[in-house]
Parts: structure tokens; C-alpha cells; sequence
């Protein structure tokens, strides 16, 4: 060698870690790569300085933009050389370098030379470097050697020309789609990977078009596709042909056969590409998935691991939702449990307690015992999730569930594994009401020892609502106390609260939570003194909230439900006066969509019954700001509620309007958002022209023209309606667009001074319901539940026919009444029979609303559900059921 | 580098996001992307060194191995003092994957003679890259039987290169690479 490649150790070969890079350098290999200009080129040698400029790009190195131009202009030099093996790192290279538009040009014809070559190697890696890295002139110039390289003789050449169709299908589709031919001719290959590749181009080009596919699927499962890979591909085109069919009819589905034939194929890629796919099928019957957990189960007994992860993952889907098809494998999933594949065992464990009757359980829990100290966190909380569904199915096991639950919250682990142990105790403490005094007593122990102030505040939350309410609320004290001794500011401020809710509701307590309440006054900290002292006034009647007791416990279990930001918003906002700051004056609707334009906090005098200024994010305040700066409309009172824009026009017409409808006690007001997208004019007086004969309840009273609307520059008009006071009326109306338009020169922006009259037909809108209700959340259902007069429920049941699904019906319930999803219950699980859904809201005049609901569907998809409502006011339960009466 | 990447749908193709080849630390010996889901030099290590710690104790040595995390599936085997690693999306069929894994072991072992270890993969780094190369393109699977994957690599190999190393070893096997791609290319 000329001179020594690389730098070494002189001792190297004792050294274990010598490394043949070692000390390598990119400022040095740039040097080197000089000798790609050498007029005599030695091919070993550049092979050498290409290895190396690509050894440093793969580990993470770059080059700058002129050290990469550079290279690869030396490297475009070796194109001279006739050597093979060169000419293949050259290929390599000038991939890595992904050169620039400007730099492709100086390789093009070269590659283009070589694409021609007879040289087979050169041939492929030429077409695959050029897809990489051309654009579509340059296609233009080559599509004619790619459409040939396409049904070339050597399956190297064609799978290259095919996989590089797929890749240019993507910037160009309009020239590969010309290659349908001789795709469709490559498809017969005898090679086996041309066959998959031009099946995967062919299914590429024609996958919009549904007849084309079919077509293709029906002549091709008639067999002639040899490859497995290209199988695998087919049996996802078939299975998506199924899914189009609309599946589900009566009587045979089209391939299935085809599908079911594929699980006798020699290889197991294929197989359980058939499996999957039958158990994918939508609403598969049971003789349909026998066969397919058939082959899963014989693959649960593999020595391959892939093959045992394969199977017991479909077969963990399928449990999902077929629990009684996978039992058959229970007793190859239970050996499965110790597996030393953890992923496995963890499937396996989670199929188990899917499928598992009540006998089961507790062999179960023995084995996963053992079997949880050595799985990853993830895993764990997979287990967990698992563990509590089983709970809630077989309540009765509650007791050995509880107990496994508590053994793994005292060992080692992150915080999100805690938390869902944590969740999991809780639910279960929340459904199952025998499990509650042990659940609480399992959380007490564990927050003695707990490294998370979230869980701990999040448990001493839980305490201080169930804690006073158990057989023996004394013995919880002490664990709550010694957070008070022991925590962080965050925890004992938690613990303060909790402590003075036992003092409320348990008078035996109450002279000894004094006392305990009384040493937190000399906290080193704000928070926790002034809830000491707060909870102390009010504990000893010295009335700040409330005369009563009831409103005392108003005060302490209330959920809050307004709005963090907003509060935050309202008190910034808040100026020092006489008036004391007003809490309902606050928004409580949370509004995702602040409006654009955002206007300064208003410094209007604020009045315990007027309107306040509110956050300046909130959008329904810049309505009230905008809406209240109108003198008619000033008399209106509170806004209420304020809907969102619906268009009452296509898109792109010449005019575009949407209506905000705005809410008030005794009035509507519809605000008309209005643009006018033709330039040539200029549109005046703009009004809304609304015949309410099919709305009662509404009188017009006023109308705000719009004085001018210009090209682009979007105005509103107002219509105001009176209505009965309080009284959530509805109607539908129709609209008409009344203006005056006048020519405009759009080049010199002058207007003609005559203006003709003209109209335009809108959309209809309605008020519904809806409208009156906003969506309030609140933070635990079941609390707000049952801190509601029992008095005010109003139950009743409905039919609501024949449905699509249960989802279906669950969301167009949800949308009549326009009410908050709760606990995230607007979501059904796939294939349920019943679901239940909680619903939070406050209806016009100010009166919360908690409602649930509990759907059924019987065979032929007809649905019934049963309502309960509980509100502030027996009378506006009655109107909840009457909106769905009626809706 | 700049490459921009597509990502097929499974629906139209499997489809492989990255192909590694680490040393028994973690260290890279070669590894080649082919999805945007890592685009910075960082995310990529970050990548790399969870796969490694969470494969590390595994037994994946006379059967290749497979795990599951962050919405990958990944299939692995380890040879001495190296860790072979193919990843892919989570509904991607496993057995294609470990096909390819498969292809990617063994021309390897063909490549380099049986000596199948991390100085002898550096030494043959070339050989190596240009392996991943005839595997995957653009994260399409373009070849999977080793004897194929080798006998293009072998063909294509510098006649008589000299690795980086001693001229013994190299010669050894500037030797050895001229009987395989005999052998192979009967």
C-alpha cells in the first residue's frame, strides 16, 4: 500500500477493542477523496475512500454543502473507470450524497449510458440510482428503457425497474400509470420477487379505481401467484375487496374461500397473512374463525418465537372481541405464560385473563405473580389494564384482585405503571362498593411511601369524599395527618383539605380535626395556613360560605366546575373596586377557538348582575363586548351562550354568510357574518330578510344593516328576536340576502353612483335546543351525581329503532341535547351490546344538568335507552325529556 | 442526509423503516433508514439505544427474537459480538419481517466467510453496506434469499480487494470472497 490507510495502535492486536476505523476523521477522508481525480484511477483505492467517506456518513457525520458538492463531483470523475466493483460503490455513494437538481445533471447521461449497459449489475443499480434521485423531465427522457427494464429478461433488472416505479408513482403518477402493460406482464414472471414487486406496482396504480381491483383480485386468486411475498400482498387485496363489498350480507362472502385456502400454504408468512385477515373481517362469524384460530393455535407451539408472537397477538385481538373462539388455545396460551419472550408471555397472560371464567382466576393471579417481577414497565401496565376489566367482569373475585393489586403497588416502578395501578384500585373502589373500605385502606398505606406528589394528592382527594363516609372513618386520620408532618407543600395542602372534609361530615371527629387543623397554622407555607384557616372559619360556623350545613358541604365536595383558564382570565381582568369579585359571573364554557381578533380587557364597571368583563381568550367575551356595543342590543342582559358559525351558503359562491346565533334570556340575536368575493363589486345596505313563520315563539324586533360590503373585507348584520323569557324556544327560519350592488372597475377601484336592488337565497337556519344548553364539564360525575337533589331525577325509557350502530345512536342522542361528554363515555367499544354515557351541561337560566344514559341493542340493531336526568330544577329534567321526546 | 421518504400504506406494501447492525455496546456498525418517523441524528441514536437495552438481555442467538414497543415491531438476532435488528410498523405481518432479517444474517455469514464479528464486519464494511443495499430500497423489500443477496454483493466486490488491515488477514480473505463468489455464481 502507498501509504498506511489508517492510524493504529502499534500494539493492536492485543487490544480487544481494536477498531479498523479507528481515529478516523472527516477533515482526512475529504483529503483522500482527492484521488478520485487522479488521472490514473486505482479502483482499490477509491473503493477504500468511498468506504470510508460513507463509514463517517453512517455514523451520523455530515457534510457540509460545498464538502458534499465537492465529493461528489470527484466522484462523478470515476465513471471513467471500467472497474465493476468500483462502479457499485459509486452507485452507493452517490445515493448517500443525495445530490441536488444542479449536480444530477452532470450524472445523468453517464447513468443513462449505463442503464443501456449489458452488463446485468449495471443495468439495475443505474435504474434504481436514477429513480432516487431524478425529476420528471429526466423521467420523460428514460421512461422509454425503464418501460423495457420492466419485462427484461433478468429478474435483477426488473424488480429494479418495478420497486423504482413505486417510489416514482409518487411524484409522477400520470407517466408510471402508463406502464400498465408491462406491469401487467411481470406480474407472470417466473422470478418471484418481479412478481411481487410488479403486483405491488400494479395494485398501486389501479387502487382508485374499485372495478380495476376487483378484477385483478378475482384473475389472480385463480392461482399463477407463486411467491409467498406476492400472496401475502394479494390476500390484503382481497381482503380489502371484501371490506368494499360491504361484507356482511347474508350468504358467502366474495374470496373467502380464497382466504381459507391460503392457510394450507406451505409458507407460514402467508398463512398468517390469511389468519389475520379472516380475523379481521368485519362481523367474521364464528365458522368463519375456526379455521384461522386453528392454524394461530398449532403456531402457538412453535420454537420459532416470531411465530409464537405472530399467533398469540392475532389470537390476544381476536379475545377482544371473541373471547368464547380463542378458549380452545387456553391451555397453549397458559405454557405460553413462561415464555422467555416477555412480549409473549405478556400476550399471553392478557389473552388469559380476556377469555378466563371465574374458576380461573385465582390460578391466574398465582401465575402472574410470579411472572411480574421480570417484565418491563409497559408490560405491567398492560397486565394491569387487563386486571382491572377482569374485576369489573367477575366482581365477586374483587378480594384476590385487590389483594394482587396492592402487592404490586408497594414494588419498584415508574410513575405512569403506579398510576395505573393507582386508576385501577380506584375504579374498582368506585364499582364495586364491597371493595371499597379494603381499596382505601390499600391507597393509605401506599401513600405513606409514595415518591408522587400527583397520585399522592390524587389519593388524599379520593380519601377525604369516601374516607368519612366507611364504617370507621377515625382510622384513616392518622395516615392523612402524618402527610401533613412528613410532605411537600403541594401534598400537605391536600392533606389540610382532606382533613377538614372528615371535620364536616363526621361530628365525632370534628373537635380533634380542630386541633390537627389549628397546628397546621404554623405551616412554613401560604397555601397550607390559609386553608388551615379558611376550613377552620367554616368548620366552626364562623359563616363565610354558607349559613347551613348543606351549603358548608356545598362548599367542601362541590366538584368545581368552572374553567381554570377562564377564572385565571376573569381575575386578571378583575380591577379593585367596591363591587367584591363575582365567581358566576365567570364563563364556564371552555372555548378551544379564541377569536382572532383580540381586544384590549374592557374597563367596563363591573355589577354583581351585569356583565363582566371576562377573559379576553374566551370567544363568547368578544361577542359580548361586540354585541353589547350596540345600543339595541345593550338591554339584552347576560349572553348565555353563543353557537358556532354554520354556513348558510356552498363554498365558493359569490357571497359567503354563516350565522352565529346568539342566546339571551328573552332574546336571539343572529348574527350574519357576510363576504363578498367578486371584486367587480360593491354591495350596500346589506340586510337578512327572515320569515319566522315556522318559529312561534319569535318576534322580530330589530335589524342592523350592514352599510357596506366591499371585495374581501367580510361585515356583519344583526337580526334580534324577542322570545318568552327563560323558555328554551325553537324554530326553524328561512333567509333571504337583500342588498343593493354597484358596478365596480376593479383596476381603478371607482364605483358607479347607481346601485340596483337585488337578493339572494340563503340556507335555512334552526334553533334548537341545543342552543340553550352549554357544554359544562364536570371533574367527577359521580360526586356532582350524587350532590343533586334525588328529588329532581326524572328516569324514563325510549326506543330509538333500528340503528346503524350503538356509536351511531350514542352521538345523535349526545348532539340533540348538546351536552358534555363525561369521563370520556361518548366513545362505545367496538361490537358492545350496552353502553352507558354520562353527560354534564347547564340549560338557560343557569341550571346544571347531569344526565345519564344507558343504551341497549337487540339483535336486529334496535335500540332502547333508558334516561336519567338530575337537575338544579325538577322542571327542566322534565324538558330534557321532553327535547329527546320530541328529537 | 436529506433523503426524503414515503411511506407506503401496509395496505399496498410491507414495508421495512430501518435495518441496524449494532455492536454487543450498542455502537453502530451500519444502519440505513428508510422513514421519516426518525428524522434527526438524535432521534435515531435515542432509537437505537432503546432497542438495544431492551433486546440486551435477551437469549436471541440460535433463533431470531422479536419485541414490541412504541408502535414498532422490531425482530432481532445476535451473532458474537453482533446485533442484527429489522424494524418495522406494528401491524406489519412478523414473518415477512423476520424473512428479511433472515436474508440480511445469512448473506452476511456468506459474506464474510462464517466470521461473523464486529472487527471482521468493519474490515468488510463495503461488503456490508452493500448488502443492506440489495435488501431494502426505499424501504421496499427487494430481495430476501441470502444466496441471491450474496452472490450480487460478491459480484460486485473490487477484485482483490485489500481490507483494512493486515495484508495477512486480507489476503486470507481477498482469498475467501473469490471462492464464495465462485462457488456461488457456478
Amino acid at each position: 500500500m502507498a501509504q498506511p490507510m489508517l492510524k493504529k495502535d502499534d500494539d493492536r492486536d492485543d487490544e480487544v477493542d481494536y477498531h479498523p476505523f479507528f481515529g478516523i476523521e472527516k477533515g482526512a477522508v475529504l483529503q483522500e477523496a482527492r484521488v478520485f481525480n487522479d488521472p490514473q484511477i486505482d479502483p482499490r483505492r477509491c473503493s477504500q475512500v468511498i468506504t470510508k467517506v460513507l463509514y463517517i456518513l453512517n455514523q451520523g457525520d455530515t457534510l457540509t454543502q460545498i464538502e458534499g458538492t465537492e465529493v461528489f463531483f470527484s466522484v462523478t470523475k470515476l465513471f471513467q473507470s471500467k472497474d465493476p466493483g468500483l462502479r457499485r460503490m459509486m452507485y452507493l455513494m452517490i445515493k448517500e450524497l443525495s445530490p441536488s437538481a444542479g449536480e444530477v445533471i452532470m450524472v445523468t447521461s453517464s447513468l443513462m449510458k449505463d442503464m443501456n449497459s449489458k452488463t446485468d449489475m449495471y443495468r439495475a443499480n443505474a435504474i434504481r440510482v436514477l429513480s432516487r434521485i431524478i425529476d420528471g423531465t429526466i423521467l420523460a427522457q428514460i421512461e422509454r428503457y425503464l418501460k423495457q427494464a420492466i419485462v427484461d429478461k433478468n429478474p435483477v433488472v426488473a424488480s429494479a425497474a418495478l420497486v423504482s416505479g413505486i417510489h416514482l408513482l409518487q411524484t409522477s403518477p400520470e407517466v408510471v400509470k402508463r406502464w400498465s402493460n408491462e406491469v401487467q406482464e411481470a406480474v407472470q414472471s417466473r422470478a418471484s420477487l418481479v412478481q411481487f414487486h410488479a403486483l405491488a406496482l400494479l395494485y398501486q396504480i389501479r387502487q382508485h379505481d374499485r372495478l380495476a381491483v376487483t378484477k385483478l383480485v378475482t384473475s389472480l386468486t385463480k392461482g399463477s401467484v407463486r411467491s409467498p411475498l406476492a400472496q401475502c400482498l394479494l390476500i390484503r387485496y382481497a381482503s380489502q375487496v371484501i371490506r368494499e363489498s360491504g361484507a356482511n350480507q347474508a350468504g358467502e362472502r366474495p374470496h373467502f374461500d380464497y382466504l381459507e385456502s391460503c392457510l394450507r400454504h406451505k409458507a407460514e408468512m402467508v398463512i398468517l397473512e390469511a389468519a389475520r385477515a379472516i380475523t379481521e373481517l368485519s362481523g367474521v362469524t364464528s365458522r368463519e374463525l375456526t379455521p384461522a384460530i386453528t392454524v394461530l393455535q398449532l403456531f402457538l407451539s412453535s420454537s420459532k418465537p416470531v411465530l409464537r408472537f405472530a399467533a398469540v397477538r392475532t389470537l390476544n385481538k381476536v379475545a377482544m372481541t371473541h373471547p368464547l373462539a380463542v378458549t380452545n388455545c387456553n391451555i397453549d396460551m397458559e405454557s405460553l405464560i413462561s415464555d422467555s419472550n416477555r412480549s409473549i408471555a405478556t400476550l399471553a397472560i392478557t389473552t388469559l385473563l380476556k377469555t378466563g371464567n371465574e374458576s380461573s382466576v385465582d390460578r391466574l393471579m398465582k401465575q402472574i405473580t410470579n411472572f411480574m417481577a421480570d417484565i418491563a414497565d409497559e408490560f405491567k401496565i398492560v397486565v394491569v389494564d387487563a386486571i382491572r376489566s377482569l374485576c369489573l367482569k367477575f366482581p365477586l373475585k374483587y378480594r384476590s384482585l385487590m389483594n394482587f393489586l396492592s402487592n404490586i403497588l408497594r414494588e419498584e416502578g415508574g410513575f405512569e405503571y403506579k398510576k395505573a395501578i393507582v386508576d385501577s384500585i380506584v375504579t374498582l373502589i368506585r364499582d364495586i362498593p364491597e371493595a371499597k373500605e379494603i381499596g382505601l385502606f390499600h391507597l393509605c398505606e401506599f401513600i405513606e411511601d409514595c415518591e408522587f406528589t400527583y397520585l399522592s394528592t390524587q389519593i388524599l382527594h379520593l380519601m377525604g369524599n369516601e374516607g368519612p363516609r366507611t364504617s370507621d372513618p377515625s382510622k384513616y386520620i392518622r395516615y392523612v395527618y402524618n402527610r401533613v408532618i412528613l410532605e411537600n407543600a403541594t401534598v400537605r395542602a391536600a392533606a389540610v383539605s382532606t382533613l377538614a372534609k372528615f371535620g364536616a361530615l363526621v361530628d365525632s371527629l370534628k373537635p380533634r380535626i380542630f386541633v390537627l387543623l389549628r397546628r397546621c397554622l404554623f405551616d412554613s407555607d401560604d397555601e397550607v395556613r390559609d386553608r388551615a384557616t379558611l376550613y377552620l372559619k367554616v368548620l366552626g360556623g364562623e359563616a363565610v360560605v354558607g349559613e347551613t350545613e348543606k351549603e358548608t358541604n356545598e362548599f367542601l365536595f362541590g366538584s368545581f366546575d368552572i374553567p381554570l383558564v377562564n377564572l385565571e382570565a376573569s381575575l386578571k381582568n378583575y380591577e379593585p373596586s367596591e363591587t367584591p369579585f363575582d365567581i358566576s359571573s365567570v364563563p364556564r364554557e371552555v372555548r378551544s377557538q379564541p377569536l382572532a381578533e383580540k381586544k384590549a380587557a374592557g374597563k367596563k364597571p363591573t355589577g354583581p348582575t351585569g356583565p363582566t368583563s371576562g377573559p379576553v381568550v374566551s370567544a363568547i367575551d368578544a361577542y359580548e363586548k361586540s354585541l353589547s356595543s350596540i345600543p339595541e342590543f345593550a338591554a339584552f342582559g347576560k349572553l348565555f351562550k353563543s353557537s358556532a358559525p354554520v354556513e348558510l351558503t356552498e363554498a365558493e359562491t359569490e357571497y359567503a354568510v354563516s350565522v352565529v346565533k346568539h342566546i339571551y334570556d328573552g332574546h336571539v340575536i343572529l348574527q350574519f357574518n357576510c363576504s363578498n368575493t367578486i371584486p367587480e363589486q360593491l354591495l350596500e345596505n346589506v340586510t337578512v330578510l327572515i320569515d319566522a313563520s315556522e318559529a312561534e315563539d319569535f318576534a322580530e324586533v330589530y335589524t342592523k344593516p350592514l352599510r357596506s360590503l366591499p371585495y374581501d373585507s367580510p361585515g356583519q348584520t344583526f337580526v334580534a328576536f324577542e322570545k318568552p323569557d327563560g323558555v328554551p324556544a325553537v324554530g326553524k327560519f328561512s333567509n333571504i340576502l337583500k342588498f343593493i350592488v354597484k358596478e365596480v372597475d376593479p383596476a381603478s377601484g371607482e364605483v358607479e353612483e347607481d346601485g340596483v336592488e337585488d337578493e339572494y337565497q340563503l340556507e335555512e337556519l334552526e334553533v334548537t335546543y341545543a342552543d340553550y344548553m352549554l357544554k359544562v364539564p364536570v371533574s367527577n360525575f359521580r360526586n356532582a351525581w350524587e350532590s343533586m337533589d334525588p328529588e329532581s331525577e326524572r328516569v324514563d325509557e325510549y326506543g330509538l329503532g333500528a340503528r346503524e350502530s350503538l356509536a351511531e345512536a350514542v352521538n345523535a342522542v349526545i348532539s340533540i341535547l348538546g351536552m358534555h361528554p363525561c369521563e370520556g363515555t361518548e366513545v362505545v367499544a367496538n361490537n358492545s351490546r350496552s353502553h352507558t354515557c354520562l353527560l354534564s351541561g347547564v340549560f338557560i337560566g343557569n341550571v346544571k344538568v347531569l344526565v345519564r344514559l344507558s343504551f341497549g341493542i337487540s339483535g336486529p340493531k334496535e335500540v332502547a335507552m333508558k334516561l336519567a336526568v338530575r337537575s338544579d330544577d325538577p322542571d327542566v329534567s322534565d324538558r330534557i325529556h321532553e327535547i329527546v321526546a320530541s328529537g | 442526509m436529506g433523503h426524503e421518504f414515503r411511506d407506503y400504506s401496509r395496505e399496498s406494501c410491507p414495508t421495512v423503516k430501518n435495518i441496524l447492525l449494532l455492536d454487543s455496546e450498542g455502537k453502530r456498525v451500519a444502519v440505513k433508514y428508510y422513514s421519516d418517523d426518525w428524522q434527526a441524528h438524535a432521534a435515531k441514536l435515542a432509537f437505537e439505544k432503546s432497542v438495544f437495552t431492551k433486546t440486551l438481555k435477551t437469549n436471541a442467538r440460535s433463533e431470531a427474537e422479536i419485541t414490541m414497543f412504541d408502535g414498532y415491531i422490531v425482530v432481532y438476532k445476535f451473532i458474537h459480538d453482533l446485533h442484527f435488528f429489522v424494524t418495522a410498523g406494528d401491524d406489519e405481518n412478523e414473518l415477512i419481517l423476520a424473512s428479511v432479517l433472515q436474508g440480511f444474517t445469512e448473506s452476511v455469514a456468506l459474506l464474510l466467510r462464517n466470521d461473523v464479528e464486529k472487527r471482521t464486519a468493519l474490515e468488510n464494511l463495503d461488503l456490508i453496506l452493500l448488502c443492506i443495499d440489495e435488501i431494502v430500497d426505499g424501504g421496499i423489500i427487494l430481495e430476501t434469499d441470502p444466496n441471491n443477496i450474496a452472490g450480487k454483493v460478491a459480484t460486485n466486490a473490487v477484485d482483490g480487494a485489500v481490507p483494512f488491515s493486515e495484508q495477512t488477514i486480507s489476503q486470507a480473505l481477498a482469498t475467501a470472497r473469490e471462492h464464495l463468489a465462485r462457488s456461488l455464481l457456478k
